[in-house]
This record gives structure tokens, sequence and C-alpha cells, in this order.
């Protein structure tokens, strides 16, 4: 971080050509379908989850108390992720760290080839969605197979994830039969004859998919929600017990982990495993807990017969740079803020561009890729501010705060980090009639005489005030009608009225 | 007891009856109304779409304005949200990129004297019953920053609960937000006005004839979806309802 540079070169990993936010939008909000859908599934989870969390007498206490822990893991990082280094070497396993999605993806391809295999099995994971690993592992040969529920609906269908926690939920139980059906057997097992939409049977057919896919497995891929540092152990949590398995049956485990993922101690796990659960599935626990140390060989001897982990920058030093954004890096993808989040129930999660979608992925995606495309300087915007996201976040993440912080990095630009180098960043262009009108009125609002020249022109015009407006203004009345203007102002009736001293109204 | 009315530049601009309400309101209960005329604008609007250095001019304007007075009352949860929430914020922001103290210094006395006017009703003056009389049926909308910024709660609600003649009917997904959100309202026009639809189909679905907030800007929002929606319910501001009486009954 020594020399100043102006940014002109693209994201560390630049999202294909994706429409800005509104314009994604768009399509959702006239999808009655879709939207009924989502409304449903949102809904139901929120009720929930609030249910779960009002159990909880000091949930005001674990969620600073993660916030704290979060906070001091994430100032100290460099020493913690030594920590874990030196303790997954020393229980037997092998640590890389890759600084980008391509060096991630490579080492992984590398590891996955050295045994021989060209399959492997996947527990439900962010981080390697993150990266695009299965289209990286794809173009080396190897077959990746999710094994989550929902994420194998969104596997056979060829489709994106729109939810962090539930990546199907775009689906109804119409549509994953006729997935199932149609999909199922070029992976693998066909869907049993006769299959219904009834979600015990779907859960079988897919049940029945999958162990065939277990059995066969030699290498397991996966992700992790928290590594400790004190151990090296690393921590998965499930509900479907899928990645029990794959964590378990293979001898070779890959597990890609973002640096942000580390907690000093066990006792830090504490917190977590009370409130992610309760925050995401509305769980008092969750069904399934993995957690190994290093691999079998080992003095634990509780992991696989080889384990490597593969540490993930990816864009997260530059975000622990911002003071402000820097909170984002304390998530822990519960997902509540999608769920209770008005604008994802009526934009669906693809329309955030990114596998982090919803108010999450609002601040991570524009810190972990820039702001340069045209979707990542759209997302900050892609909120009311309702807070409704900062109320239910379990480490207490100010959302609105840091979109608002990433707003004005877009439209003023100004210092940043990028790919660990200090830079000045160029205000995005699209703004600079915004910019212009900000200016102009910022200076009319400090001279009451030029507000109040206005306001009087207004009022006399008021006759001909237009029922639809020009420009940008016209986003407004295609939707709603515009107030009717009062006679004057009241700053004029105060005056006129010595404050309604001189008459009865 | 000598307050300021910050009336905001919108209810100024667009809502004066509003600003005649509260200061009805306001001397029928015995407080002395200013209204200081160099008043304009919070800056909210520039703060929350990135330009804070251009709304940083209007908060010290702001402080110079109102600096001087023992209460500053604003009938506008989101301006008062503002004024209270983040100008302390801007304060500090400009402190860490090392502009000194003078911004915090020169925002600290207004933070801390700026009331939501229900809050001022409630916890200043001590009244839940004005003394209002508004013989219509009424739901209630808690605005976003009125309910998660400020925490204006059950004060709004037993305001309108103690007005004579009114019923009050509970509006299905209240804490739900409306969608109009600032220049969210224009920049994502297609979400804010589905969110604003299903806040108008569930007002309607009340059967209620007025539907209610203490922020004008929501209900500019709210009220021109009506029309377009034909629910032929009226959006009101709590203070028109607040001020009304039997002799002096609101339009
Ligand atoms: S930001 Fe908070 S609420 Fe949203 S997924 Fe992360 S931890 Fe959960």
């Amino acid at each position: 971080m020594s020399t100043t540079t102006t940014f002109v070169g693209m994201p560390a990993s630049a999202p294909p050509a994706h429409p800005a936010f509104p314009q994604a939008a768009r399509e959702a909000v006239r999808d009655a379908r879709l939207r009924g859908t989502l409304r449903h599934a949102t809904h139901t989870i929120r009720a929930k989850r609030a249910a779960a969390v009002a159990e909880v007498s000091d949930w005001a206490a674990l969620r600073e108390a993660g916030r704290q822990i979060k906070d001091h893991t994430l100032r100290h990082l460099d020493r913690y992720l030594v920590q874990v280094e030196q303790a997954v070497t020393a229980a037997g396993g092998t640590v890389h760290w890759a600084a980008d999605a391509a060096e991630a993806n490579r080492i992984v391809t590398d590891l996955v080839k050295a045994t021989g295999e060209s399959e492997v099995v996947k527990v439900k994971s962010m981080t390697t969605q993150e990266i695009g690993l299965n289209e990286a592992l794809e173009a080396a040969g190897i077959r990746a197979y999710e094994t989550d529920l929902a994420e194998l609906i969104v596997q056979l269908a060829h489709d994106r994830p729109s939810h962090i926690l539930v990546p199907a939920i775009h689906r109804n139980r119409g549509e994953i039969r006729d997935i199932f059906r149609s999909e199922m057997g070029e992976w693998g097992r066909p869907a049993p004859e006769g299959l219904t939409d009834e979600p015990a049977e779907l859960a079988e057919a897919a049940r029945l998919h999958l162990r065939e896919k277990f059995l066969r497995a030699r290498v397991g891929i996966s992700g992790a929600n928290f590594m400790v540092a004190e151990t090296g152990t690393l921590v998965v949590v499930e509900s479907e017990g899928n990645g029990r398995m794959c964590l378990t049956l293979p001898e070779t485990l890959i597990s890609v982990v973002g640096i942000e993922k580390v907690v000093p101690t066990w006792r830090d796990l504490e917190v977590f495993l009370q409130t992610l659960p309760r925050s995401s599935t509305a769980e008092r626990m969750n069904p399934y807990t993995s957690l190994w140390t290093g691999t079998t060989n080992s003095a634990t001897a509780d992991g696989p017969r080889e384990f490597h982990l593969v540490l993930l920058d990816n864009g997260r030093t530059d975000a622990l740079a911002d003071t402000v954004g820097r909170q984002a890096l304390r998530c822990i993808r519960c997902s509540a803020c999608l769920n209770v989040c008005p604008v994802y129930e009526r934009a669906g999660g693809h329309a955030y561009g990114s596998v982090y979608p919803g108010p999450i992925g609002a601040i991570l995606s524009p810190q972990l890729r820039g702001t340069a495309s045209g979707i990542d300087a759209s997302l900050p915007y892609a909120s009311s501010l309702c807070g409704a996201c900062y109320e239910v976040c379990p480490v207490a993440i100010d959302i609105p705060e840091v979109l608002v912080h990433l707003r004005e990095r877009v439209v003023q630009g100004g210092e940043a980090v990028r790919q660990g180098n200090r830079v000045v960043l160029r205000p995005a262009r699209g703004h600079a009639a915004e910019r212009a009108a900000m200016r102009a009125a910022r200076w009319a609002l400090t001279r009451p005489g030029v507000l109040r020249a206005g306001q009087r022109l207004a009022a006399r015009s008021r006759r001909f005030a237009p029922r639809t407006l020009p420009g940008p203004g016209r986003a407004w009345t295609d939707s709603r009608d515009l107030p009717p203007l009062p006679a004057e102002p009241f700053r004029d009736w105060w005056q006129r009225t010595r404050g309604g001293k001189d008459t009865a109204r | 007891m000598r307050v300021a009315l910050f009336l905001t530049c919108v209810n100024d601009t667009l809502y004066p009856d509003t600003g005649r309400a509260v200061v009805k309101l306001l001397t029928r209960l015995g407080v002395e109304v200013d209204f200081p005329t160099a008043q304009t604008c919070c800056g909210q609007a520039h703060y929350t779409t990135g330009y804070r250095h251009e709304a940083e001019p209007l908060a010290r304007h702001f402080g110079e304005v109102f600096g001087g007075y023992e209460a500053i009352v604003t009938p506008s949860g989101s301006c008062g949200a503002m004024v209270r929430e983040l100008y302390p914020r801007m304060g500090e922001r400009a402190r860490a990129e090392g502009r000194g103290e003078a911004l915090a210094a020169a925002l600290a006395p207004v933070a801390a004297r700026t009331y939501e006017l229900t809050e001022f009703l409630v916890d200043v003056l001590g009244v839940t019953d004005v003394g209002a009389c508004y013989p219509h049926t009424v739901t209630y909308h808690p605005t976003c920053h009125g309910l998660r910024g400020l925490g204006l709660g059950e004060r709004p609600r037993r305001l309108l609960r103690a007005v004579r003649g009114l019923e009050l009917v509970e509006l299905p997904g209240a804490e739900e937000c409306c969608g109009f959100g600032g220049t969210f309202a224009v920049k994502n026009a297609d979400v804010s006005a589905a969110m604003g639809t299903d806040k108008v189909r569930n007002a309607a679905s009340t059967g209620a004839e007025v539907l209610c907030a203490a922020d004008n800007s929501c209900l500019m929002h709210l009220g021109g979806l009506m029309t377009r929606l034909r629910t032929g319910m009226r959006p009101v501001h709590i203070a028109e309802i607040l001020a009304s009486t039997e002799e002096e009954p609101a339009a």
C-alpha cells in the first residue's frame, strides 16, 4: 500500500455483463408467480425467525458478543490466520493461500487432478460459488456434484442461486418436480417413475440420486462456517446431513474458506452456534454440526485421510482496509437480512448479479469486486434504507450505514484499497447530472431567499404544474400522481399572518 | 416553553397545512412556537444519496439557525432521524478525515435537542390526550425512520387512540417499508411502486378512510399511488388529526 494511483483496471473478479439493479429487478417485479413464491417463502421464515429469537432472553447480549468477537478477530486477523495455519498443519492438514478467485480455482483443480479423480462431491458453500469453482473444475474435465438439496435443484436446472440459504427459493414444488424428471437422468440416477410434487417424494428422489454419488466419491469439497484458530478446527453447520456425508466419506477433503471466517477459540463458537441457526432456519439448534481437526493420521484422528485448507482473500483485505465498510466482514451468512428485506422480496435474488444477494450482497459485492461495473455501482442504491436488515442482523452490521458510505464512493469517488493498493477512485459514470443537481440544490438551500423565490414561482404558476414530469422525474409520475401545489408555502403564511396570530387560519 | 418548529423543506413547500396544524396544536397546548425563517433543509436527501460533502453546509446552516433554541420540533420522522442520528455521524466522519472538531461541535447541540412531534408531545409535554376530535376511521403506518431510527414505538398510536371520535384500525404488515426511500423512489421506481402498492392494498383492506403517518414524504408516495389505484382513501399527517377539534375540524 505504498503509492497512490488512479485505479483504471478491472476489478479482481469482474462480474459478467449484468444489467444494473433497477433494470434487472424490473422483470422480477412483473413476474407474478415469482413474486408470490418469494413473498410466501420470505414471510414464512421471517415469522419463524422472530419467534425463535424472541425465545432467547439474552439475545441482545449474544448479538453484541458476536459483534465484538468478530471485530476483535478482524482487527488481529493476521495473527489469527497464522495461528490457523500452524494448528491445521500440526494436525496433518495442508494450508494454501489464495489471493483471488483464479488462484483458488487453480489450487483446487490441481489438488483434485493429483488424486487422479474426475468427479467430486460438494457441500453447500457460498465461497466456492463466489469464485466459480464448479465452472473452473468443469473446464479441467472434473465434474462437481452439488449435494445440498436446494443447490442440487439449481445445478440440475442450469440455474443460478437466488438466496444464501435456500438457493432455489425462486422455484415452487411443481417446477422442482419437472426439473428432477427431466434432468436427473443426465447426471446419474434418474427420478423415479410417476414422481409427484409431494415434498416427501421429492426429498426421497434426491436422496436416492445423491446416495450413489456419496458412496462413489473419493474427493469432497466444502466451505466452512467457522475456523477455530486455537486448534485449527473447521466447522460446518447444516440441516440435511448431506454435508456430513461429504465431509466424512471421501478420502480427500478440500475446504475453501474466506479469511474472515476465523474465530479465536471454541468458546467463541458458543455465541454463533446459538445465533446462527435461530437467525437462518429459525431452529434452536441446527440438526448437523460437523467439526474436524486435521486428518485421521494425526494425533486428533478425526478428519479425512488427506485435508487441504484453501484460505481465500478475493477482495476481503480491501474491504478490511475500509473503516466503515469492514463491518460487512462480520457476516455469518445467516440470510436473515434477505428474508426481511422488502426489496429482495420484490426483486428476487438474481437481480443482485452475485452469489450474495439481498442487503448483505448489496454491501459485500461492491466491496469485493469494486464499483466499476454497472451492477456493482447500482447495488448500494438497491435499498430504501428502511433498516429492517440491521434490526435482525445477529452480528449487528449497520447495513444502511455501509450502503450510504458506498453510495458516496460511487458518486464522489475517493480513496479506497483495491487489490492491496491504495487508489483514488474516480466517480462512477452516469452521475454527472445528479451531481450538478445536488450541488445546485445545496447552493439554493443554504440561501433561504433563493428557496423562497423558487417556492413562490411554483405557487404562482401552479395552474400550469404538469401531471407528468420529464427526465428522471418520469420515474415518479409513471406510477404515482404528484401532490397538488399549495397556493402559498408555509413560510409566506407564517409571515403574512405573524405565525397565525392575525387570522383564524 | 419556547420551541423552534423545523418544518422541513418538503412540508414548507408542499404541505403547509401540516405546518399550520403543528402551530395550532402546540399553541393549544401552551407552547410558544417560533418558525425561524432562515431554515431550509436538513440535507437528508444529499446525505443518503451519497453527497455527504454537499450535505455538510446544509447541516452547518441548520446548526446556525436552530442552535439557540431549547427544543426543536419536527413533524417528520426521517428528518428528525437525520438530525439526531446522522448529524453526529457526519461530525465523527469529519473528525476521522482530519478536519477537526468544528463540524461535530456545531451539530452536537441541535442533535441533542431535536424531537419528532409525537415524541415531543408524549415525552417532553407528557400528554397523550391533546384534546382532539376526528370522527373518522384511521389506520396508522409507522414509517421506517420513526419506527427503527427514532424508536417512536407506541407513541403515535397512543396519541391517536385518545382522539375523540377516531376509530383506529390495525394496518396489516405495518412495519414493512412503504417503498419511498428518498431518491430510491426514482432510482428504483419499479420496486418502490411495488412496495407502495402492497402498502396501499394493506391499508385499503382495513376499510379505513384515512391512512395516517408522521411523515409526509412517505404519504406523498402513498397518496400518489392511492389516486392511481382509486382506493378512495386519503393520506393525512398525524399533526392534522391531532390539531383537529370539534370547533375547528380538519378539512
Ligand atoms: S449481514 Fe447479518 S443478517 Fe445478513 S446474512 Fe450476514 S449475518 Fe445474517
